[in-house]
Parts: C-alpha cells; sequence; structure tokens
C-alpha cells in the first residue's frame, strides 16, 4: 500500500477518518435522543436515583489511561520497540475490559435496581446510548487482542504502524464519545 | 496537486507528551467530578461541565489523533461531519423546546 | 489473470469496479421494473373510482414497495452502477480504493434487496409507506412481519451505501491521475463526491432511527410510543434529516450525468464550470438544514416552520443557478439531439416544474394544503422520475458504448424518449389537480363525486405508456447486443478521460496513467498527445485476482436479519460468526489492490 496518492495521504486513515466523520451522526443522533427524552420518564427510577458517580467516574479514568496506553503502544511500535508495543497494546486491551466489565456490572445492577429496557423512556435511551458505546468499545478490544496476538507471533512489525495508527483512532474515537457521554449522561443530571 | 507518498514522516508527538496530555486530561476529569460534588457550583455547572468537556475532547483528538500535526485535510473530514452532528443536536433540542428562548 | 476470465465464479469473486458497476446496473435494473410493475398496479386499481383490484391491505403493500424500491433498490444503485464504471475511468485510476470493500457494497446491497422482497413471499411486504411513520409501525398497528422486514432491509441496505461511500471518497479525493486537480475533475464526479459525503452523514441518523423502531418492535421499548413516555414526532424528524439529503443523494448524480451529456452534444465545455461545481456543494451542505419542510403540518410553531421555510427556499438559488449554466452551455453550441441529450434536455424542463411544484411547498400555509395529496405525488416524481431517471437514462445511452462496447439504437431511442416524456406529463402532471382538488395520496380508491375519475384515468394511461416505453428500452438493450453499431473509443467525442481508452476497457482501464493539463482533457489539442491511447504497456499491469470473502461476509447481514424476523437467536449468533470469520480472512488473504 505505498502506491502514491493525490493528496499525499494514506487511503486507509483518510478512510478512517470518512468513518469516525461519519460515526460522529450516529452518536449525535443517539444523545440526542436521549437528551429530547431527558426527563420525559412516567415512572422512575430516575437518573439521580441511580446513576453512581464514583464507579463511572473510575470507570473514565480507566479508558482514559488506555487511551494513553494506545499512544504509548504506537509510540512503541513507530520506533520498532516491539517488547514494550506488547506490553502497551496488552495494557489498551485490558483497559477496554475493565471498562467492559464495569459497563455489566453497572447495567446488572441497575436492572436489580428496576430500570430495564422497558422500564420508562430513561431506561430505553440509557441502555440503547450507552449500549452502543459499550458494542465499539467491544468491537474495540476485539481489534486489539488480535494485533496483540499478532505481535506475540512476530507478525506485526514498525512496518504496521499504520495499522496500529489506525486502531488508535478508532480507540480514541470510542475515548471522546465516552468524554461526551460520561458528561451529558452522569454529571448533568 | 502533485504526486507524494503518504506522508509517514509527519512527527508524531513523543512519549513524554502523550503522558502531560493524560496528566490534563486527568486533572481535568477530577475537576469535573469535584464540581458535580460543590453546591456553589450549582448555578454555572451545565456550563463549566460542558466547558471541560469539550476541553478534554479536543485535547484527545489534537493530541492522540494526532490532528494537530497530521495533514488540515484529516481536521477537514473529521469537522465537517462533526459540526453537522453538532447543529444537527442543537436544531432538534430547539425542536423539542429542550431549550427556551429567551429564558 | 482471473480479471479477465469468465464463468460465474469469477463475477462471484470480482473486485473490478467495472464488473461491479456492471453487477449493480442490472441488478438495479431488474429492481426497477419490478418498481415499475407494482406502479403499473397501483395506476390500474386507481383507473377509475372504486377501483376492486387489489384490496386496501395489498394496496398499502405496492405503495410502500414501489417508493423503497424505486428509492433504494433502483435509483440509489443506478447512480451506483455509473459511480462504479465510470468514476475511476474519469480520475484516470486503475480501480477503486478499496477493491474488496466495493465488491462487499454490491453483495449487501444484492442480499438486502432480496431480503427486503422475500417478504412477498410471507404475504408480509412493508406496509407502512416508504416514511414508515411511527405510531403506524408500532406493535400495536402494525403486529405483523411487514415492518420487520422494512426496518432490517434498509438497515442492510444502509450498510451498503455507507461502506461504498468511504470508498468513492477515498477513490476521488487519492486516485486521482497526476494533474488532475480537484477544480479539473469532471462534474460527474465532483457531484458524486458531494452525494457521499451525502450519504456518509445521513446514514447513520436512519439507521439510529431504524435501531430505535427495532428495539420498540423486538424488546418492547417506547422510543416513539407516548404511552411509555415516547413521541412518535422524534421519527419524523430523524427520518427527514436522512431524508432530505436523501433526495440530494438522489438528484445530484443525475445533475452531474446530465452536466456531462450536455457539454459533449452541444460540443461546448460546461458554462460556469466553477459555479456549477458550488452549487452542488452548496446544495449538498444546504439540504442539512431544511428537514422539518416535510413536517409542517406536525406544528412545529412559527419560529420552526418560518426557519425552514426560509432555508428551504434559499435552496432553489443554487438549483436555479445550476439550471441558468445548464442552459446558457445550450447557447450557440453545435447541438446534436442524440437519445441521450433528448433525455437530458428532458431532464431540464421536468426538472424545473418538479422544482417550481417544490418552491410551493416552502411555504408552510401552501403546504397545509398539500400535504399527503397527489399534490406532493406530482412533486416526487417530476424530480424523481422527470429529473433522476431522465438523468439516468440519459447516462445509459452516453455511457452504454463504453460499458458495453456497442451503441444503443438511435431511432428505438427515439421513441423511448418520447413515449417516456408524454406518458409521465400524463401521469404525473393530472396529480398537481388532483392533489389540490382533495385526493389524498396512499389510498387505495376514491369514490366519483370526488370529480378527479377522469383524471386519473389519465394518468393511468401515462403511466402504462411509460411500461410501453420501458419495453422498448429493455428490447433495445436485448438487440443491441447483437446489432448494435461497434462503438469504438469514442462515439461521441467526449471530453473527458473515460472516452481515451477501448469500449468496454481493459481490465486495468489505463496501459500508461494519463497525465492530465486541463478540465477537458481529451478537447484541448495539447492534451491530445499527453493521453496515450492504446500505447504499447511498457510492463504488464497488474490486475488483482478476485476474493470470496466479500460475498460471504456480505451474506452474514441477511442471515442476522432472518434470525432476527424468525426470532431465532442461535440463527444471528451464526450470522455474526460468518461476519467475524470474514472479516479476519479478508483482512489477512494476501490480495494486491
Amino acid at each position: 500500500m505505498t502506491h502514491a496518492t493525490s493528496l499525499g495521504l494514506d487511503s486507509r486513515k483518510l478512510a478512517f477518518w470518512t468513518f469516525i466523520g461519519s460515526e460522529c451522526l450516529l452518536f449525535g443522533s443517539l444523545i440526542s435522543t436521549y437528551l429530547i427524552y431527558k426527563g420525559k420518564s412516567l415512572v422512575g427510577p430516575y437518573p439521580p436515583e441511580i446513576l453512581d458517580i464514583p464507579f463511572t467516574s473510575f470507570s473514565t479514568f480507566d479508558l482514559l489511561m488506555s487511551s494513553l496506553w494506545m499512544v504509548l503502544a504506537l509510540a512503541a511500535v513507530q520506533r520498532g520497540d516491539m517488547k514494550w508495543a506488547k506490553v502497551w497494546l496488552f495494557g489498551t486491551a485490558l483497559g477496554g475490559l475493565i471498562f467492559l466489565g464495569g459497563q455489566v456490572y453497572e447495567f446488572s445492577s441497575f436492572v436489580h435496581e428496576g430500570l430495564t429496557l422497558q422500564r420508562n423512556i430513561f431506561g430505553a435511551t440509557f441502555f440503547v446510548l450507552t449500549g452502543c458505546h459499550g458494542a465499539h468499545v467491544t468491537v474495540g478490544v476485539i481489534w486489539l487482542l488480535t494485533l496483540w496476538v499478532r505481535a506475540l507471533q512476530g507478525k506485526l512489525g514498525p512496518e504496521h504502524a499504520m495499522t496500529v495508527e489506525i486502531t488508535g483512532l478508532y480507540w480514541h474515537f470510542v475515548d471522546v464519545v465516552w468524554i461526551v457521554i460520561f458528561t451529558l449522561v452522569y454529571l448533568i443530571q | 496537486m502533485d504526486q507524494g507518498t503518504p506522508a509517514h514522516d509527519h512527527s508524531h508527538p513523543t512519549a513524554g507528551t502523550y503522558i502531560r496530555v493524560a496528566t490534563i486530561l486527568l486533572i481535568i476529569t477530577v475537576v469535573e467530578v469535584g464540581v458535580f460534588y460543590v453546591p456553589a457550583f450549582k448555578p454555572v455547572l451545565v456550563p463549566t461541565l460542558l466547558m471541560l468537556s469539550a476541553v478534554k475532547f479536543t485535547l484527545v483528538v489534537m493530541f492522540y489523533m494526532h490532528l494537530k500535526m497530521d495533514s488540515r485535510f484529516f481536521t477537514f473530514i473529521f469537522g465537517g461531519p462533526l459540526l453537522l452532528a453538532s447543529g444537527m443536536m442543537i436544531g432538534l433540542l430547539f425542536l423539542f423546546g429542550v431549550f427556551v428562548l429567551g429564558r | 489473470m482471473s480479471a479477465s476470465a469468465t464463468g460465474l465464479r469469477s463475477w462471484l469473486t470480482t473486485t473490478d469496479h467495472k464488473r461491479i458497476g456492471l453487477l449493480y446496473f442490472w441488478t438495479a435494473f431488474v429492481f426497477f421494473l419490478v418498481g415499475g410493475l407494482e406502479a403499473l398496479v397501483i395506476r390500474a386499481q386507481l383507473a377509475g373510482p372504486n377501483g376492486t383490484l387489489v384490496s386496501a391491505e395489498a394496496f398499502n403493500q405496492l405503495f410502500t414497495m414501489h417508493a423503497t424500491t424505486m428509492v433504494f433498490l433502483a435509483l440509489m444503485p443506478l447512480t451506483a452502477a455509473f459511480f462504479n464504471y465510470i468514476v475511476p475511468l474519469q480520475i484516470g485510476a486503475r480501480d477503486v480504493a478499496f477493491p474488496r470493500l466495493n465488491a462487499f457494497s454490491y453483495w449487501v446491497f444484492l442480499l438486502g434487496g432480496l431480503f427486503m422482497n422475500a417478504s412477498f413471499l410471507f404475504g408480509a411486504a412493508p406496509d407502512g409507506g416508504w416514511f414508515g411513520y411511527a405510531n403506524l409501525t408500532s406493535k400495536q398497528y402494525s403486529p405483523g412481519l411487514n415492518i420487520d422486514f422494512w426496518l432490517l432491509g434498509l438497515q442492510i441496505l444502509g450498510i451498503a451505501s455507507l461502506a461504498a461511500g468511504f470508498n468513492f471518497i477515498v477513490t476521488i479525493l487519492n486516485l486521482r491521475a497526476p494533474g488532475l486537480k480537484m477544480m479539473r475533475l469532471p462534474v460527474f464526479t465532483w457531484m458524486v463526491l458531494v452525494t457521499q459525503f451525502l450519504i456518509i452523514t445521513a446514514f447513520p441518523v436512519i439507521t439510529v432511527a431504524l435501531v430505535l423502531l427495532m428495539f420498540d418492535r423486538f424488546f418492547g421499548t417506547s422510543f416513539y410510543l407516548p404511552a411509555g413516555g415516547g413521541n412518535p414526532v422524534l421519527w419524523q424528524h430523524l427520518f427527514w434529516i436522512f431524508g432530505h439529503p436523501e433526495v440530494y443523494i438522489l438528484i445530484l448524480p443525475a445533475m452531474g450525468i446530465v452536466s456531462e451529456v450536455l457539454p459533449t452534444f452541444s460540443r461546448k465545455p460546461l458554462f460556469g464550470y466553477t459555479v456549477v461545481v458550488y452549487s452542488g456543494v452548496l446544495i449538498g451542505f444546504m439540504g442539512w438544514g431544511v428537514w422539518s419542510h416535510h413536517m409542517f403540518s406536525v406544528g412545529l410553531g412559527p419560529i420552526a416552520d418560518s426557519f425552514f421555510a426560509a432555508t428551504t427556499l434559499l435552496i432553489a438559488i443554487p438549483t436555479g443557478v445550476k439550471i441558468f449554466n445548464w442552459i446558457a452551455t445550450l447557447w450557440g453550441g453545435q447541438i446534436r439531439f442524440a437519445a441521450a441529450m433528448k433525455f437530458a434536455l428532458g431532464f431540464i424542463a421536468m426538472f424545473i416544474i418538479g422544482g417550481l411544484s417544490g418552491v410551493s411547498h416552502a411555504a408552510p400555509p401552501a403546504d397545509l394544503q398539500q400535504t399527503d395529496t397527489y399534490y406532493v405525488v406530482a412533486h416526487i416524481h417530476y424530480v424523481l422520475f422527470g429529473g433522476t431517471v431522465f438523468g439516468l437514462f440519459a447516462g445509459m445511452y452516453y455511457w452504454w458504448p463504453k460499458m458495453t462496447g456497442r451503441l444503443l439504437d438511435e431511432r428505438l431511442g427515439n421513441w423511448h424518449f418520447w413515449l417516456t416524456f408524454i406518458g409521465m406529463n400524463l401521469a404525473f402532471f393530472p396529480m398537481h389537480f388532483i392533489g389540490l382538488l382533495g385526493m389524498p395520496r396512499r389510498i387505495y380508491t376514491y369514490g366519483p363525486e370526488l370529480g378527479v375519475s377522469t383524471m386519473n384515468l389519465v394518468s393511468t394511461i401515462g403511466a402504462f405508456l411509460i411500461g410501453i416505453a420501458a419495453l422498448i428500452f429493455v428490447y433495445n438493450m436485448w438487440r443491441t447486443r447483437r446489432h448494435g453499431a461497434v462503438a469504438g473509443d469514442d462515439p461521441w467525442g467526449g471530453a473527458t478521460l473515460e472516452w481515451s481508452i477501448s469500449s468496454p476497457p481493459p481490465p486495468h482501464n489505463f496501459d500508461v496513467i494519463p497525465t492530465v493539463a486541463s478540465r477537458l482533457p481529451r478537447w484541448s489539442a495539447t492534451q491530445l498527445k499527453a493521453i496515450p491511447e492504446g500505447a504499447e504497456t511498457a510492463a504488464p499491469v497488474h490486475v488483482p485476482a478476485g476474493s470470496w470473502w466479500p460475498l460471504i461476509a456480505a451474506s452474514s447481514l441477511p442471515i442476522m436479519a432472518t434470525g432476527a424476523i424468525g426470532r431465532m437467536l442461535p440463527v444471528v449468533l451464526a450470522g455474526v460468526a460468518i461476519l467475524i470469520v470474514g472479516i479476519y480472512r479478508w483482512a489477512y488473504e494476501p490480495f494486491e489492490a
């Protein structure tokens, strides 16, 4: 993939940025739906009764750290330091897994407290929005673990820096979406 | 529009920059959660939180996604749809009366 | 080299943009005929008052599937056929940026279309109208499978469009021949680029709208149900935020085709190229700020009504600019009335009528009289049939020799054009009056006392004339296979790069990638030498072998949808597994692009 291109930009990276642009509209629509239906629930539980800020703050911290590991993984791959690349790639994926574990815990405790998809419009919008984000995290974790396994097999080297960079773009975008969700859903109640 | 080779040589920041950005992001997150718990911030809570969130968003996009030093074209291709999405959100919130003019 | 091979296998695994373009064309053309047949049944039912040809339920399915088929399975993929075949040739590329993703788009489109139409086998074709308003689509009012087929089918088709969107944006931006600056791009390619940006921004919104509907129907949420705190108007907003860009997705490619055909058959460069390009970009951008003009009857309040009325009126400006530029292109030109040119001229005339009735919807008080009447049906058919379909026919006559090596017959083309032109005006012009006299759209019959019986009969006669014209075109295509005149490289004297290579082009398109020094490379004398025509190949051009994985990955989507329709979780999971395997094998198979 080293053909000369008209813009002098890597085609895969360009495609990926257009994909991220497209994702903005996807999450924009979901977040709009959440905000439009805010305070429209006919029955409880309502957000302030149920959202656990300290716990979610930890999840936010965890995802932020995993974003840091991701850029460190990229920097390691770019300088050909595959030993550390493996460490950071695994760390990033682990951060994603911890986040997902947190989400499973959060969802199940909400269901336990009576908040389901069907219970009220808050439940519906909350689960669909954060669930869609969680699905994105899941895809990211699978992607990262794939790269990690390739690295363990010795099939990932500095020549694949662009692949790692694109994985990173995806991962950071997922993080950025969480930054928005954390503020709009959890902190502004 | 000359033929160029894919720009592999754009300088990515060093690990030090990445760690500094992470530190700032962490501090902002702590401030966000702090502000949430301080009653005195109640009147300005929403604008404060939105601003802090926007700063975090921008930092990640600029440094971790490299838009600051990468081709301006990527900024354009991401920024265009982002603006559309923001416009759509604001439009929808107005239409559903979440914002009310002159209150 | 498998790209030049024949046989079923070579088509199933092809990644050649030209073959994929042909696959798109034939698939979409068949769907176009299916959608047309549905329209004829609708018109036969409405030929006289108190029609009894079909039941009300069947009628609902017919108009829903007519519109859904035409929009998503016929017109969009027909434009995609030209994107695929022509854009790489116009920009001097050997293929699109991601050939396998391109194949994936096609297979997803085909399978999604088949899935949607499989609903007929269950007697449960979608019946909620093409914009499927909530709460008609709720479980309470549509307990059958009809809406499930619709919402799953549209989600599948959205994936096809999105994947193609990313692919073509990168192709146009990144695979241009040396010297082909953005402002030297053919207008068709420019309009394709704008269209793809609309696709990648608008389709996520309809996807979310459909996912929310899916949750309402499958998991018992209340996104669009007032009883549970939801709001059916949200569906309308999300649908039209997508829906208005969608109509530009349908019209901009046709505008691009016309902007190619008019200069070629006037022997004059397009008048005001820059303005035409920027108008197209502006139309695309402004298309995002007008969606609520589809919803004036909801009662959004004076501020929203005024805002959307104003933005809608503003859009008439860049559109009008384009029309004046096309007319100015003709002025003083050496005009040849070939069939392609006739359809392009017909496009301008019909689109002006459709545009004017569109402006009349922009005024909320007038719109309240027109909403949900045949007046709106008249409008959309003038812009989508008189506009998009005429533009597509112009493109078919224009590029047919490039795609097949043979010219379509001009005499039959003449019949095709005039019958279509007369037929469409007979069919759709009376609908303006039928609507203003008060006949609602989507109603399976009407009484004689409404006073619209004669006009409806005229409309039906017009529709059947269009049907006859379509048959003539089909005959023309069939006849051309053997008896069509051999086209040669450049039968029309076109200005753009696709005419510099043989018809049909070799698998690798260009023996030597041309260097472009002007906007009309084939018309400028200095440029002619620079484009190597049939030059001897310096080195054999490598053409990538085909791949099975796009087809296999694409097959996972209808499997998942089938599992969802049948409420069979294992089938859904099997689909997911196939998708994952497909993606991995795709990502790690040796494939040189």
